[in-house]
């Protein structure tokens, strides 16, 4: 670890001006010590965000919550409109971590976790995502639990987080504030698949700090299912995980959402698999098909092509299980 | 008086559970110096130039020792070889300029404080002329040699018998790479005396291993070392050999004249010894009726090209079972990597997987129960060594195992039970591990309050060695166990083997209880030339810290008064006890597992696990089962999660951190029922107490294994089994 300044700003806009391109916020610090301590982030300047009005979660005109980023993943899990609302995120961040990381984890913070590409987080090694143009060992080495879509020549990482891939599914929005104001990114859109940039796991610019995710309302937290499979029972990251929530009418599919963890450089999701679930009925076969559309362009590197039939039996198990969850009180 | 068999709670357990008890790298002094290690990102060639300009620059770095600049070392390999060494040439840290394997020391940092050592290591930069390297066993297998340690010579004629037996099996298994990581990592705090000697506080299985090479590899005399090892945070086999943070603190330490610490960082927790990987085939030839003809057992195991590292892998395959055409073949590939190191039931946690697979797929061929199979092969004798045993309650394992299993229950038929989703699958295996009785010494002491103190140089690395050692005193000198200290992890104190193998209860144990009657002998002694009623007393016992005879007692403590001394002392050195000779001594094990499989995901749990073990008198069942439940939940382990991995293009370990380097969580681990059957044994040593450091982790991946066939029809035999293995 590096020798950095620290600071503590009160204010938002304190923080944001603080920020350059070789300082970090930190809020739970549960990834970023990690890579600290390994030299695989050496910033200059830590801005300690901890004292920053971010910590409740509100809700929204429109009917949704607003949360902010300094939440803990321990509190948003447990708070009780998240449980009642929106059952999937809830259950996203418990299938994560630790409880003592979750304590400390912050909401913001899950965002921008890091892969956890052994190659990445090894800084002997080549590594494009950590040194652009040094190279990726993983393309020929040991990626088993690597990317089976949108991968690119320079990078086959993948998202490690729970927690995104709920939030994916939920489409929620991403508030952030920077020098030149705040503005709002769709989930959709936060996270970046690594073409020739994989440095970049995100949109955000350096000075842009997220100040709250934003769930809209849905109809869905009666039938919605996290289902993360993994290599043991707990504190072990996602090999494949699945987001699925449906609105039903009956057997009739209304809504539906499908998003996979561990399967790519962000939380995968394919609106067209979703559209084509809405009208249908509940069925095996049915659920059958919108695992092979959401997995048709998936290609699999040596050591990881059990994911794809993995995913695959992972989103008909997910889909299946949401669409018996039944009423919640 | 019996405390022998009483589940007393640990003496230490006070000082452990309120942070009293300090460990290698705890302790503090004021100017201690830290060390930090930087390691070769290399894994073959040699150190053309190593610039430290930019950490030396920095305030607060005292120096950067590396092969260059260090203190004179021994160069020759007998000062190297310390008393669990493999044959060849030790690894001798920063000698000079050759890497050897990826993660080697090159250099360590000295600075006030870790931060700032460690800091300082990431500046400084070190200049390669690499050289191609081979680090993946499978791909050199071709190459491989004999081990310099050979397995039992051939017995019958294997070959013959086993291609005309009626059912003849032929089937190959895999083992990786696993390393021990403690939860403490291995370090040294070196305190520079005034007078310029050492003393060492080190994390180690044998303190005297430790100040022999120390004093070896220096040059220094024996009293200018003294090694303590108060607590060890779990070892494992890890502190059997001095690690390479000890060379380095001593040399920080002897060129700054100061004291020194060197902690070892996780990641580098993953630069010495492991267990090596290895590739078994085993042919299992049998008639009909289930009855053993012939067995072959082939392990090639990795080494470095430094050493060869040997273990007992195919041993046991020779003597679990009746069987009168062996033949037992082990062999070592020389590859670019660190000398492997025993680690838990070292050689038996890995050869018995195959063996106890493969008797698992001889019963499914023969259409015969596992646990009949295995009585029908019985070994009433170890053939390896023609030798009756000297006890072996294994029968009594399988039946007790099974009976509290349920075994009788099982459907024998592969995925024929099932719990929802999961698919059932009920699995087991036999286990067994020597009882081995090594040279020990130990000293009582009794003082004029009647405490008593009893010492030795051995460890206690978490297993219970200072509570039962107390036990073992109290019960031998009469002296109530409140007034019992046992002191040990100090090279200064009386002779001890290695903290390893099981026999540490066997060899020091023996040593203290003996020590403890000869104590007992100069008390009485003194009685009788004191008090006229013990002059001729036959009947006499020591109890409640009082000498009897009849109705007439003496307090120890008043005996010593009488004696004219402030204490009375006795130092005794044991040897393994004759009445061995001519027996076979081991423990034995039967192994019982309840796998869950997911139909479509392949997520694997193991439910539930009943153990049974024969390992002669339980000194102390309490600190005895939790040997058995660790050794048991590393078995899980070793069956499903842990696996340390190669990069073969970089010759380097990519998952060297605990959170990609998997053991078992809680959550992984189901119900553990651990039961000692009885067992009888007046030949392995004066207690009658075989030791269960390592029993309980032979035969649980096999039986976890075997489980997950049942469950699932299919049958992995390449470890660890994850989930894209049965998918």
């Amino acid at each position: 670890m590096n020798p950095f300044h620290y600071s503590r700003p009160t204010g938002v806009q304190e923080a944001v001006h603080l920020s350059s391109a070789a300082s970090r916020f930190i809020a739970g610090g549960t990834n970023l010590l990690d890579l600290m301590k390994e030299n695989i982030s050496r910033p200059d300047h830590l801005i300690d965000i901890t004292g920053l009005p971010l910590h409740d979660i509100q809700q929204t005109a429109a009917g949704g919550l607003l949360i902010g980023a300094l939440v803990s993943n321990a509190d948003l899990a447990w708070h009780p409109l998240i449980e009642q609302r929106y059952p999937l995120l809830s259950q996203a961040i418990l299938a994560g971590a630790s409880p003592q990381l979750r304590n400390m984890a912050s909401t913001g913070g899950n965002l921008l976790q890091r892969t956890r590409c052994y190659y990445f987080y090894d800084a002997t090694v080549p590594c494009n995502k950590r040194e652009p143009g040094s190279g990726c060992p993983a393309r020929t080495g040991l990626n088993r639990i690597h990317a089976i879509l949108g991968a690119s020549e320079q990078c086959v990482a993948t998202h490690p987080s729970d927690m995104c891939v709920a939030l994916a599914a939920l489409e929620a929005r991403v508030h952030v504030e920077g020098r030149a104001g705040a503005r709002v990114i769709e989930f959709a859109d936060f996270h970046r698949l690594p073409g020739d940039a994989p440095q970049r796991d995100n949109q955000l610019a350096d000075d842009e700090l997220i100040t709250a995710i934003e769930l809209p309302a849905d109809n869905l937290a009666n039938h919605s299912n996290y289902l993360k499979i993994r290599d043991r029972a707990s504190y072990a990251f996602a090999l494949v995980s699945v987001a699925a929530a449906l609105e039903l009418d009956g057997d009739r599919i209304v809504d539906a959402r499908l998003a996979l963890g561990g399967v790519a450089h962000k939380p995968w999701r394919d609106r067209a698999v979703e559209a084509a679930l809405i009208g249908q009925l509940v069925s095996r076969e049915t659920f059958s098909h919108a695992a092979d559309a959401l997995l048709q362009d998936a290609e699999p590197l040596e050591h990881n092509g059990y994911k794809i039939k993995l995913a695959r039996r992972g989103i008909i198990r997910a889909l299946s299980d949401a669409a018996v969850a039944g009423e919640r009180p | 008086m019996t405390t022998i068999g009483k589940p007393l709670d640990r003496v230490d357990g006070l000082l452990k559970v309120t942070g009293k008890a300090r460990y290698a790298g705890e302790f503090p002094e004021d100017g201690l110096l830290h060390g930090s290690v930087v390691s070769s990102t290399v894994a073959k060639g040699r150190v053309l130039r190593i610039d430290a300009s930019r950490a030396l620059a920095l305030p607060g770095v005292v120096a950067v020792i590396d092969h260059l600049n260090r203190p004179r070392i021994a160069s020759y390999d007998d000062a190297f070889q310390d008393a669990d060494a493999a044959d060849g040439s030790p690894f001798r840290p920063l000698y000079n300029d050759r890497v050897l394997y990826s993660g080697q020391p090159l250099a360590l940092v000295i600075a006030d404080n870790l931060e700032l050592a460690r800091h300082a290591g990431s500046l400084v930069e070190i200049e390669y002329e690499t050289e191609a390297f081979e680090t993946d066993l499978l791909a050199m297998q071709q190459q491989a040699h004999a081990s310099p340690q050979t397995p039992p010579k051939p017995r019958g004629d294997f070959q013959a018998v086993w291609i005309d037996a009626a059912v003849s099996l032929d089937v190959h298994y895999s083992t990786p790479i696993e390393h021990h990581n403690p939860m403490e990592p291995h370090a040294s705090t070196v305190l520079y005396q005034p007078d310029g000697t050492l003393h060492i506080h080190d994390k180690t299985q044998g303190p005297q291993n430790c100040q022999a090479y120390v004093q070896k590899v220096f040059g220094l005399e024996k009293s200018q070392v003294r090694i303590f090892a108060a607590f060890v945070g779990g070892a494992f086999g890890s502190g059997l050999r001095p690690q390479y943070q000890l060379p380095l603190a001593v040399m920080a330490s002897l060129a700054l004249k100061r004291s020194v610490r060197v902690t070892l960082t996780r990641q580098q927790m993953f630069t010495f010894g492991y267990r090596p990987r290895t590739l078994q085939r085993l042919q299992l030839g049998a008639a009909a009726n289930g009855r053993l003809l012939a067995l072959g057992h082939t392990a090639i195991g990795q080494t470095s090209r430094f050493e060869d590292f040997s273990e007992h892998v195919v041993e046991w395959s020779g003597m679990l079972y009746h069987c009168d055409n062996v033949q037992l073949t082990y062999k070592l590939v020389p590859l670019d990597v660190f000398t492997p190191l025993d680690m838990r039931a070292p050689g038996a946690a890995l050869g018995v997987i195959g063996l106890e697979c493969a008797m698992d797929e001889l019963a499914c061929a023969l259409g015969m129960d596992p646990v009949q199979l295995r009585l029908i092969n019985y070994a009433e004798r170890n053939q390896n060594e023609d030798k009756p045993w000297s006890s072996k309650a294994l029968r009594e394992c399988y039946r007790e195992g099974a009976e509290r299993f349920g075994w009788g229950q099982r459907n024998p038929e592969p995925r024929s039970m099932r719990d929802g989703r999961q698919l059932i699958g009920w699995g087991m295996a036999g286990g067994v591990w020597e009882a081995m009785q090594m040279k020990a010494s130990a000293k009582a002491h009794i003082d004029a309050q009647g405490k008593l103190t009893v010492s030795s140089a051995t460890t206690d690395i978490g297993t219970g060695t200072y509570t039962v050692m107390t036990q073992i005193a109290a019960q031998a000198s009469g002296v109530a166990v409140e007034d019992v200290a046992f002191l040990l992890g100090d090279s200064s104190l009386p002779t001890a083997p290695l903290q390893g193998g099981s026999f540490t209860v066997s060899s020091v144990g023996t040593a203290v209880q003996q020590a403890c009657e000869a104590l007992n002998a100069k008390l009485l002694n003194i009685a009788r030339q004191t008090y006229p009623v013990f002059k001729d007393a036959e009947a006499v016992r020591f109890e409640d810290g009082l000498l009897h005879t009849g109705d007439v007692s003496v307090s120890l403590a008043q005996l010593v008064k009488d004696s004219g001394e402030d204490a009375l002392q006795v130092q005794v050195d044991s040897e393994p006890d004759k009445k061995r000779e001519g027996y076979s001594t081991a423990t034995h094990s039967a192994v019982f597992v309840e796998v869950q499989v997911d139909e479509d995901l392949g997520t694997i749990k193991v439910r539930r696990v009943v153990s049974a073990i024969a390992a002669g008198r339980v000194v102390n069942p309490k600190m005895a089962r939790s040997q058995i439940v660790g050794g048991v939940v590393w078995g899980i382990g070793m069956a499903l999660h842990e696996e340390t991995q190669i990069d073969h293009q970089l010759g380097r370990y990519m998952n060297h951190s605990l959170a990609e380097y998997h053991i078992p969580v809680n959550a992984d681990i189901g119900d553990i029922d651990v039961v000692f059957v009885e067992e009888h044994d007046e030949i392995v040593n004066a207690l009658g107490s075989k030791g269960v450091g390592e029993i309980g982790i032979v035969g649980v991946a096999a039986a976890v294994a075997n489980a997950i066939y049942h469950a699932t029809g299919k049958r992995v035999r390449e470890f660890p089994i994850t989930l894209d293995k049965v998918l």
